[in-house]
Formats: structure tokens, sequence, C-alpha cells
């Protein structure tokens, strides 16, 4: 599904005057390195790079300031963490796919802002923390989506970990706690959130030539999900995050969180411009680069079956 | 003909690092989680009377979900930062790979179906968990290891599918060492019950905060070492479903299934060094001597 949106076009007449601040455009993108580093290999791999780059150009025509990353490839214990050192170089090396090859960066980090998102999630009842230290490991997802969504750091960026323990309200309180920041500094930022659709791995090596979905269930699934986001129904993705993560998902993490944490950060509604630029499979598992712009012609507000969630209070202990 | 001469349970929280203050590790502490270091103090007092060439260390922190992955290059040396706690372990780390043992490893489990891959970056970065467990039982480095992925089976289908894999793998690493010439120390590197505190106190060595996070996961984790330290690891691996779900335990790595197959189900009392928790997780070190290898 190449260059097509899963479900209503996108009127080019309609397409949306981004807010003047806050948070003027998102995507979500795959983490796993093979678009960056070998997409010749694999022809939906190379999409997918296609994608990369067609996404990171309509999301630059939105003249942002700021690139926030979330991922789910980054997991975080301690509440939330935030990387801040400013320019961290390193020669990073996937820890499952180290023969594709090694990934030498250098990013531009607003250190500043991570400050601002820090206490702000505090703000909120959240315990969160900067890091900034030299040989911080930043993960895979986070490396590849700068790489590629950013590669000549035109944009200062920030990186959010995944709490391993963080479910629905600390995840929407955190996206919120991010739009927070962003409106109080009238910074016009991006929110990339780093994940795949179904994560399902082969579980052994396979010729780059047949790469698919790991099965048909996890492609309808992808497949929906696809059609929600490129009507730009980001809420309603949201709201049915459990049931894609029960349905698809791999349970490395709890829950299938960054959809929660997107819309908390957009602003918990449907009304966006969706484009799914790419879909295509990454060693089976369901890789999808899609644009969600700001927009008066989305869907607009659904009935919502879980209730909202300003301030997080905390683990109330109901386990122990 | 060569030989496992001992087997471990060496949980890696960089936090006993931290608490040790040696040079490699950038922060300093004032002290902490004594039970566990003096613990490992003990291991390395016997492991001291005990000739060996390789450590052999299965870690929770190189997850891989495509096959079970091997270290295949000679020496590495970097700065491992942990993403969890980078506040207290930035350990500039030097080692060598015992290869040629590695690849033997390697290629027995192959042989035994299981998945594999010899990683060959030089840029690859070693876990931490592979680096505490290393540091915690013989921090002069003076012997090369082996370090094992752990292969995610138990996130793809479920605990019993993970441990099938670990209880091959662990035969097949005991057969390679037997057909080398190398006396190997293996190593477990995990914890037990695994569910952490998610703040920590403004000084992290503030041992007035630290406690098992809930009584629940203390029980299990009594139960385990009763039945370790007693000989009855063929229940403990038995019981692992249980144990990993219910103590949400780092035991769904498959490091100390894959100890245990190794050591061939031991039966004999392991020697308990310590227990202890750390940010809320239940840690023992305890130790293995095998009897002589079967013909």
């Amino acid at each position: 599904m190449n260059q097509v949106a899963a479900g209503a076009e996108v009127d080019g007449e309609e397409v949306a005057t981004a807010p003047e601040t806050g948070v003027v455009g998102g995507a979500l993108v795959p983490g796993l390195p093979h678009p960056l580093l070998v997409p010749e290999r694999n022809a939906g791999w190379n999409r997918l790079r296609q994608a990369y780059e067609a996404a990171r150009r309509d999301l630059m025509e939105l003249k942002p300031d700021l690139m926030v990353v979330y991922s789910t490839m980054w997991p975080s214990v301690i509440g939330h963490q935030i990387v801040a050192e400013p320019e961290p170089v390193w020669v990073h090396v996937d820890e499952l796919f180290h023969d594709l090859g090694s990934i030498p960066y250098k990013f531009r980090i607003d250190a500043a802002m991570a400050e601002q998102v820090r206490a702000a999630a505090e703000e909120r009842g959240l315990h969160a923390r900067t890091v900034a230290y030299h040989g911080f490991p930043i993960d895979t997802g986070s490396v590849v989506a700068l790489k590629l969504m950013n590669p000549d750091n035109a944009l200062p960026a920030i990186v959010l970990s995944s709490n391993v323990y963080a479910d629905r309200a600390e995840t929407i309180v955190f996206g919120k706690a991010c739009r927070d920041a962003i409106l109080a500094a009238g910074r016009r930022a991006v929110a990339v959130v780093v994940g795949t659709l179904s994560n399902r791995l082969f579980t052994d090596w396979i010729d780059p030539a047949d790469d698919h979905v790991h099965s048909l269930k996890d492609d309808e699934w992808n497949r929906k999900i696809l059609e929600f986001l490129g009507e730009g129904r980001l809420e309603d993705t949201a709201q049915l995050s459990r049931e894609v993560h029960r349905q698809i998902r791999i349970p490395k993490v709890v829950s299938f969180k960054s959809m929660w944490w997107w819309s908390g950060v957009m602003g918990q509604h449907n009304r966006y411009a969706g484009k799914v630029y790419a879909y295509e499979a990454i060693h089976g598992t369901g890789g999808a680069v899609v644009g969600l712009v700001p927009s008066p012609s989305g869907v607009g507000d659904k009935e919502f079956d879980e209730e909202d969630v300003e301030r997080y209070r905390g683990d109330r202990g109901v386990l122990t | 003909m060569g030989r496992i001469v001992y087997g471990a349970l060496a949980p890696h929280p960089p936090h006993l690092v931290y608490a040790e203050n040696p040079p490699q590790n950038e922060p300093r502490a004032e002290c902490g989680w004594e039970t566990l270091r003096w613990g490992y103090e003990r291991l390395r007092a016997d492991l001291a009377k005990i000739p060996y060439d390789t450590i052999v260390v299965l870690s929770p922190h190189w997850q891989t979900y495509v096959g079970t992955h091997f270290l295949g290059v000679e020496h590495f040396r970097s700065l491992s930062v942990d993403p969890v706690f980078p506040n207290l372990f930035r350990y500039h780390y030097e080692l060598d790979v015992d290869v040629p043992l590695a690849e033997a490893i390697c290629s027995a489990a192959s042989d035994d179906g299981i998945v594999t891959k010899m990683m060959r970056n030089p840029d690859f970065r070693v876990d931490y968990g592979t680096i505490v467990a290393c540091h915690l039982v013989n921090p002069s480095w003076d012997k090369p290891i082996v370090s094992i992925s752990s292969q995610r089976s138990a996130a793809f289908y479920s605990v019993e599918v993970m441990q099938e894999h670990m209880v091959a793998l662990g035969r097949a690493t005991r057969r390679a060492i037997e057909a080398s010439d190398r006396r190997v120390v293996l190593l477990a590197s995990e914890s037990l019950s695994h569910r952490h505190f998610v703040t920590e106190p403004p000084v992290p060595e503030d041992m007035s905060h630290e406690h098992v996070t809930n009584h629940h996961q203390y029980l299990w984790d009594m139960k385990i070492v009763e039945m370790l330290r007693s000989g009855h690891t063929r229940q403990v691996v038995e019981q692992m479903p249980e144990f990993a779900e219910q103590a949400v335990s780092e035991a769904d790595s498959g490091a100390l299934t894959w100890l245990i197959a190794a050591l061939d189900f031991p039966t004999s009392r392991a020697e308990l060094y310590g227990y202890g928790t750390v940010i809320g997780t239940g840690n023992a070190v305890i130790g293995w001597t095998p009897g002589e290898p079967r013909p």
C-alpha cells in the first residue's frame, strides 16, 4: 500500500492550516534499521525510505522549529526520561540487526526544551528526568527516525522514553505535559512516534526478498489502524489501543501506548488530515509512515469510551 | 576435556557496581546494597580457589528476537551507559572474548536446531547485564568471556517455549564446553522477582528506601531460593512459568533455566551468598559446584 492514503484521501483544498504555535503536525514511523541501512535489499524497505523522505518534506512545509520524538524502543523504569545532551555523538549498532551495519550519528538536541518538558511533566504529577551523559544509548528507533526525518539536524529535537509500567492515564498525561511545554515555549513542534504497528518478527532469518507481514491477522489489523489514521482519526485509534495490543502486539511492553501519547500531545481529537505514505513489512512487522496535520475537515469528535485524565496521581498500590 | 567448574546466579543491578566505586565507573556512591555486594565478595573468594579459563554469561539485556546471538569479536573497549539508570552506571569497559569457545557453543546450538548468529560488528556495545555480572565476579577482567543473548521466546510465545529453548541451549553449551579444553564458569545474569519502584530517592544509595516491592514477590523469591539451595532445580524449572508471571520475574529471560540445564539439573545443595533487593527487585547470588562430567 504505497503512496496511498488508507481511507479518505486528503483533499488538496482542505489541507489544514497549522496552528501558530503548538503541535503543527505529526508522523508515525517504524524504528527498525532496514530502511536506513539497507533499503536496496527489499523494494518495500526502499518504499519506506522514500516515504520517510516524503513525510519529512511535508512536515517541513509546516515550518516547525522543534521535533519531539517518542520512541517505543526506549524503555524507561524511573518515570519518563528525556535526552538532554546538546550534541550526542556515537556510532550506534542495533542489538539484533547488528550485521546490517553501524550508524554514526551526531544530533542536535534542544536541552532547554527537554528541561521544560521535564518541568511540565512534574507539574502534572509525573516523575521525569533529563539525561545528559556522553555515550547515553539512544535507542535504534530514535536514531533511525532522527537520521531519516531530520538528516541535516535542521530542527532541534528532543527524545522521550516509553515507561515500561505506564499505562493509559500516565501516558496520556505525559503527552499533555509535552503539549503544555511546547505551547508555553511558543514553539511549532512536530510530534514523531517511533514504532511498528504489528510487532511480531519472524524468529528466523529470511531472504529480504521474501519479507512480508507475519500473518494475515496482523496485516488486517494494521490496515484497520491505517484506515483510521488515514482518516485523521487519531483519538479513535488511541481508544482502540488496548484492543490493538491484545490482537497484534507481542507483549514486550504494556499496551500499544504510543497512540495515547500521540493523541495526548496532539490534542485528543479526530480533526486531522491523515496521509499514509507507505505500509510495508520489516522482518515480519508492520511498518508504516503516516502523517497527521490538524484540519477542520477531519472526522471530528467521537463518542469516547474511556474517560480523560488531566493529572497523574501516582501508583495507587492496587497490586501491592 | 573441558568442563564447567562453577555456575552462579549473578544478578546485574548496576547499583551494585555503582556502590563498589570501581575506577571504571564515573559516578561515585557512599555505600549501598551491602548484603549483595558482600555476597559477591564471598563468591569471588570461592572462585579464586578454582582455576578457570573463561566466563560464559547469558544476559537479559542483550535481547534478541531472531535467534540466539554470541559475541564474536576478540576485543571490546567502550563506554557502557545504563539506559534506565544512567545516573548510576557509566562504565568504561575493556574485555576479551573467547571467540573460539563462543563459536563452538554457537555451532553446537545450531546443530541442535536453535537459530543462532555470531555478532561480528566491532562497533557493537556490550550490554550492561553482561558487564555488571562479569565485573562483580571478576573485576580484574583477566579472563575472557563468552556473552550469549537472551532470545525472547517468552514474549513471542510463552515461558514454556522459552524453557524448551533454554534447556536445549544449556545442553548445547555444556556439550561444547566438554568438547573444548576450557574450564568454564557459567553466569546467569538475572534478578528473581523484578517489579521495580518507578521513582528513585534523591540519594540512590539511601537504604532507608530499599525493600522488596511487595510481599507477594518476597514469598516467591524465598520459595525459589529455598528450592535452589536444597538442590530442587528441576522443580524450579517446572515452576518457572508461574514464577515468571506472578513475580514479574526476570527469569523470563531464560538465563536461570539455561544455567540449570547446562549444570545438568544439579541436586546438590547450592551456596547462597546473599539475597537483597535493588530498587524493589529481588536478587540472589547463588553458586553451584558441578559434579564430574558424565561419561
